[in-house]
């Protein structure tokens, strides 16, 4: 059956390709032979082949040139040659979309269909669905349905198939052959079977009680194929999906007889379906897990891999039904194919226990590096989930990890590293040093800008902390040397944190200031002036203010230079500076990179912003200076009731607006002249209501209330006030919504609202407390300790505080480390008025809480006020 | 839906020699809808896969079975939801079937030389991307290429009347059950 070409190809040696240098139209050129008498069917069919080549090469044929070669081909069907004829089959359907009036052929392919040729039927059945429209299929209709139950397998298959093809133009002609499709079911031979389950599924789809029948039928029936009960289990657990059917279901146990079967590709297909269903219990996953813990040894690797990618989705949601397989998994990790080991290692992290991880992370070193950038990102992310679940294994994540910073990767590969280092640094501070020395390493050969800024960030705030920060010097003053502006901008920021925190480095910090002086670029060279003349005045509280705690606040090129002014000229007022509007509530962001502050970013609107433009668009609030903070919304009502009310709370200078959003929820019901009213516990006084005019059913509406804070007595922060809602009820009709004419004045009692010392403290984050803590100093510092008797963990007790007082924890303090009696919690904030204030609190556990709170402020009334609100 | 079953199953077949240039590719749906783009993804499978003898990977969010043998690499793609063992018999049956028609001698230029016999086994094996026939002997015999010199041997002869035979006591079996 070895066909010799043209002399010619053959003599061009053993590594050529006849069809290399193919020309389209010489191609074309020579399919003029087909229209000689007598045919010659070896030179046709050596021609069709280039044409269906050229076409596989995704050459173009235009249509003319596709029709002219069309029509010559049809001339063929005249030799009897087999070959050449099934050759002209596929050509007819390569040339289907590219040549026009290919139905000619219809008739030619209607006989072969029909005519006495086993061979040729089922291909001229698929060749002529192929160029068949609607109209044309019912011509044709007769042979199709004799051709669906025929005796030859073949010619049954072809039939069904292209029927198949054909539900999608012709669904209601297709639809009328649904008996022979059943009858062909029932065939012997095993693709037949599944073609024609397959046809009868999607004419059925959409009856879910005939697909219900139709499968109560095929599971009792026993198929013979494997493909046929692949389908129907899949068409079983759709089925089971869909009518939410408990696992009880005949269906169910269907799925799992056929775990049992003696094909694998149905025993996978029914553990696949089994992993997939939503709520498995673990007793019903074990046997379907049992299954795929076999086929992790097959000798298969598709099997193998099919297998460990199944259960790696099974220890997502039940990893404690995976741990059965761990063994097997382990034997996993070294497979020759790298998804296979990256797989089980990744379901390994997730179901092992701490004792496996050294061993595991040896393992995915061991070829890392053979793998895709995708999947070492997934290997990165479950380290990271790793440590929290272990924060006792970061010494050897965080040597892996180094290592994995060495090798070559792609930016998101390197960021989900660093990431992930920073995470560890921070949740535990032993390995703050070695961290920190692998990332300068990084540093030091690193083309991304944005992880370099980073990086130079967290140095600039850990490294003058640690033991020995003169070693970092080293490595940041290499940035200033070698990078691009971003980063030497970042360095610089950097270099002046260590000189300010290092008395003994200053000096050196001096020296390369004043070489940053020189800078090519501006904003290098504006932060280095103004760190440099911030660091010669060597005065704790400028370094605090402008070095150590600044970068958030107030961190624009302009606003430093307008400070620079002032703090040769005058004394700089603090308060004079805009606070930052973003209250900072994830530690997060204070990583957001360096390199943005040189870019004319606009961050979008705050939602204070927006409630700011909003209050000052009401005149009664005009005249109350600038809006200090916004308060999370409080409920009033129970959810559910007749109508919604919660209430934002706005503090200003001396005053307090309570908004009040509120929902109608009766349909029948028009609400007018709408206000709450307030009546204070304490000496808050109420100026002014502002009601909502409507309130028509569902369209939330605003009402607002003005206090006036007690000036008298300005530790009076906290107090409660009883509220009712008061409006005129106006009874419409719920369709059209129209009023009566009348309407009564109506109540409706709310639960009570507090305003508590928080509503008078804006968060702050100070990047570094100590510095902060020193600015303030200790004029008026207070100390007081409490006993908190109800609290049982330290943790609770710091979640406590931090609700209580509403202020910022700082340095991660917020986190208690295990296993520790002890722990000092660290907030800062901004009192109204715009007073800093800082609390440092002691906490003690043994058989409650002790606490003892120190204050500083830079008020006196501010500490007080902290201190009699904790007691 | 990825969900939705249906006997759709293979998405394309590739053929690439060992520089990775395609010697035949058919794409069964408009995943990769133009030569460029199927091109890029040929190129990008072929160096993700030529130098390992692993038989599965998971590429641009599809499965990939394949097999290579001398200088000749074989591809089967299809979702990545889809039944590995499916798509795996497919790849083998391609491969088996042209094992016997180029008589154990799989590398570039013996099929280079019977492309049509490639043509019409993988025509034979997959249909608009349905699995039609996954029994490589069925694939043979169906796409029945006459050589040369050798009609049909003897042993071709008997396993069409085999076949025949076969196919003949089955029909009789299920009229059988059809009347009972």
């Amino acid at each position: 059956m070895i066909k010799k070409f043209d002399k010619k190809d053959e003599e061009s040696g053993s590594g050529s390709n006849p069809f290399q240098h193919l020309e389209k139209s010489a191609v074309l050129q020579e399919a003029r032979i087909f229209n000689e008498t007598p045919i010659n069917p070896r030179r046709c069919l050596h021609i069709l082949t280039k044409i269906i080549y050229l076409l596989n090469q995704g050459e173009h044929f235009g249509t003319m040139e596709a029709t002219e070669a069309f029509f010559a081909m049809t001339r063929l069907f005249q030799s009897n040659d087999q070959t050449l004829r099934r050759m002209c089959y596929l050509t007819i359907k390569e040339m289907a979309n590219i040549s026009e009036d290919v139905i000619i052929v219809t008739s030619s392919l209607t006989k072969d269909m029909t005519g006495k040729e086993d061979v040729y039927r089922g291909p001229a059945i698929r060749a002529l669905c192929r160029i068949t429209d609607t109209t044309m299929l019912q011509a044709i209709e007769r042979y199709m349905k004799q051709a669906i139950v025929d005796k030859v397998p073949s010619v049954s298959s072809s039939a069904l198939v292209s029927s198949l093809h054909m539900v999608k133009m012709s669904y209601d002609v297709v639809k009328r052959w649904v008996n022979e499709a059943q009858e062909a079911a029932s065939s012997d031979n095993i693709m037949v079977q599944y073609h024609a389950l397959g046809l009868l599924y999607h004419l059925r789809k959409n009856d879910r009680l005939a697909v219900s029948k139709m499968l109560n039928k095929f599971t009792k029936s026993g198929l013979k194929s494997p493909f046929a009960y692949c389908m129907l289990i899949r068409i079983a657990s759709k089925l089971l999906e869909e009518t939410e059917a408990g696992h009880d279901s005949p269906l169910f146990d269907f799925i799992e007889s056929c775990l049992r079967n003696k094909h694998e590709m149905v025993v996978y297909e029914a553990a696949s379906a089994i992993v997939h269903m939503p709520n498995c219990t673990a007793r019903e996953l074990a046997p379907a897990v049992s299954v795929l813990q076999l086929f992790c040894s097959s000798p298969k690797a598709a099997l193998r891999y099919a297998a460990v990618r199944t259960l790696n989705k099974v220890a997502m949601k039940h990893p404690s039904a995976v741990t059965a397989c761990n063994l097997d998994l382990e034997n996993l990790i070294t497979d020759s194919n790298r998804s296979i080991a990256t797989l089980a290692i990744t379901t390994l992290l997730k179901t092992g226990s701490e004792s496996s991880v050294d061993r595991l992370m040896k393992q995915i070193s061991s070829f890392v590096s053979e793998i895709s950038d995708e999947f070492k990102v997934v290997v990165v992310q479950a380290i990271s989930a790793l440590c929290q679940k272990y924060p006792r294994k970061h010494s050897v994540m965080m040597n892996f990890l180094s290592n994995m910073l060495r090798d070559d990767g792609g930016f998101e590969y390197k960021r989900a590293i660093v990431d992930c280092i920073i995470s560890i640094i921070e949740e535990n501070p032993e390995s703050k040093e070695t961290g920190l020395a692998h990332l300068c390493e990084f540093i030091e050969d690193c083309e991304h800008t944005v992880l370099a800024t980073k990086i130079l960030h967290l140095l600039g705030k850990e490294g003058p902390r640690t033991p020995s920060p003169s070693k970092y010097i080293r490595f940041i003053f290499n940035r200033v040397v070698l990078e691009s502006e971003a980063v030497r901008a970042a360095a610089v920021s950097a270099l002046a944190k260590f000189g300010a925190q290092n008395d003994d480095l200053l000096p050196s910090v001096l020296v390369l200031m004043q070489r940053c002086m020189m800078d090519s670029d501006d904003e290098v060279r504006d932060r280095a002036t103004f760190y440099m003349n911030v660091l010669q005045q060597k005065q704790k509280a400028l370094n605090a203010a402008y070095i150590f705690n600044g970068e958030n606040t107030h961190c624009a090129p302009s606003l430093n230079l307008r400070a620079l002014v002032e703090l040769t000229q005058k004394p700089f007022d603090m308060k004079s500076v805009p606070l930052a509007n973003t209250p900072i509530t994830e530690q997060k962001t204070e990583f957001a990179p360096v390199a943005t502050s040189k870019l004319p970013e606009k961050p979008g609107p705050t939602r204070q912003d927006i409630y700011q433009e909003q209050l000052a668009a009401i005149p009664e609030f005009q005249g109350l200076g600038s809006l200090f903070k916004t308060s999370e919304a409080v409920q009033l009502t129970e959810a559910e009731t007749e109508y919604v009310v919660r209430c934002v709370k706005h503090t200003f200078a001396r005053h307090m607006v309570f908004q009040f959003d509120c929902t109608n929820t009766l349909n029948d019901q028009l609400l007018q002249k709408v206000m709450v009213q307030m009546e204070p516990s304490e000496a808050y006084e109420v100026l002014h209501y502002v009601p909502a005019a409507n309130l028509p059913y569902s369209q939330p509406g605003s009402c607002y209330s003005l206090v006036r804070l007690p000036e008298d007595d300005p530790t009076a922060v906290s107090c409660t006030f009883s509220c009712t809602l008061k409006y005129l009820v106006k009874d419409c009709d719920p369709n059209t919504g129209e009023p009566d004419d009348d309407g009564y004045d109506d109540e409706y009692v709310l639960e009570d609202l507090e305003v508590t010392v928080a509503d008078h403290i804006q968060k702050v984050l100070k990047p570094n407390f100590a510095a902060a803590w020193d600015e303030v100093g200790d004029d008026f510092e207070k100390e007081e300790t409490f006993a908190l008797a109800s609290v049982r963990t330290l943790d609770e007790a710091v979640g406590n505080i931090i609700s209580f007082l509403g202020m910022q924890p700082c340095e991660r303090s917020d986190k208690v480390p295990e296993n520790k009696n002890s722990h000092i919690l660290f907030l800062a904030g901004v009192f109204r008025g715009g007073h800093d204030v800082l609390v440092r609190s002691r906490l003690a556990l043994a058989d409650g809480v002790t606490m003892q709170v120190t204050v500083r402020s830079s008020d006196e009334t501010v500490v007080d006020i902290i201190l009699a609100s904790v007691g | 839906k990825d969900t939705e079953p249906t006997l759709y199953t293979v998405k394309a077949v590739l053929i690439l020699d060992n520089d990775g240039e395609r010697l035949y590719a058919k794409y069964y749906d408009e995943t990769y809808p133009t030569v460029k783009e199927q091109k890029a993804f040929e190129k990008n499978i072929f160096n993700k896969t030529h130098r390992t003898d692993s038989e599965i990977a998971l590429l641009e969010g599809l499965t990939v079975v394949y097999k290579s043998n001398i200088d000749l690499y074989f591809y089967v793609i299809g979702s990545s939801h889809e039944n590995e063992l499916m798509l795996m018999s497919v790849l083998n049956c391609l491969f088996d079937s042209l094992s016997q028609m180029l008589r154990k001698n799989v590398e570039r230029r013996a099929l280079l030389e019977n492309m049509e016999g490639l043509f019409l086994a993988v025509d034979e094996i997959v249909d608009g991307g349905v699995i039609l026939e996954s029994d490589p002997q069925q694939v043979v015999y169906r796409v029945a290429l006459r050589g040369d010199d050798v009609p049909l041997t003897e042993q071709t002869v008997s396993q069409v009347i085999a076949l025949l035979i076969y196919e003949k006591i089955s029909y009789y079996l299920v009229n059988l059950t059809l009347t009972c």
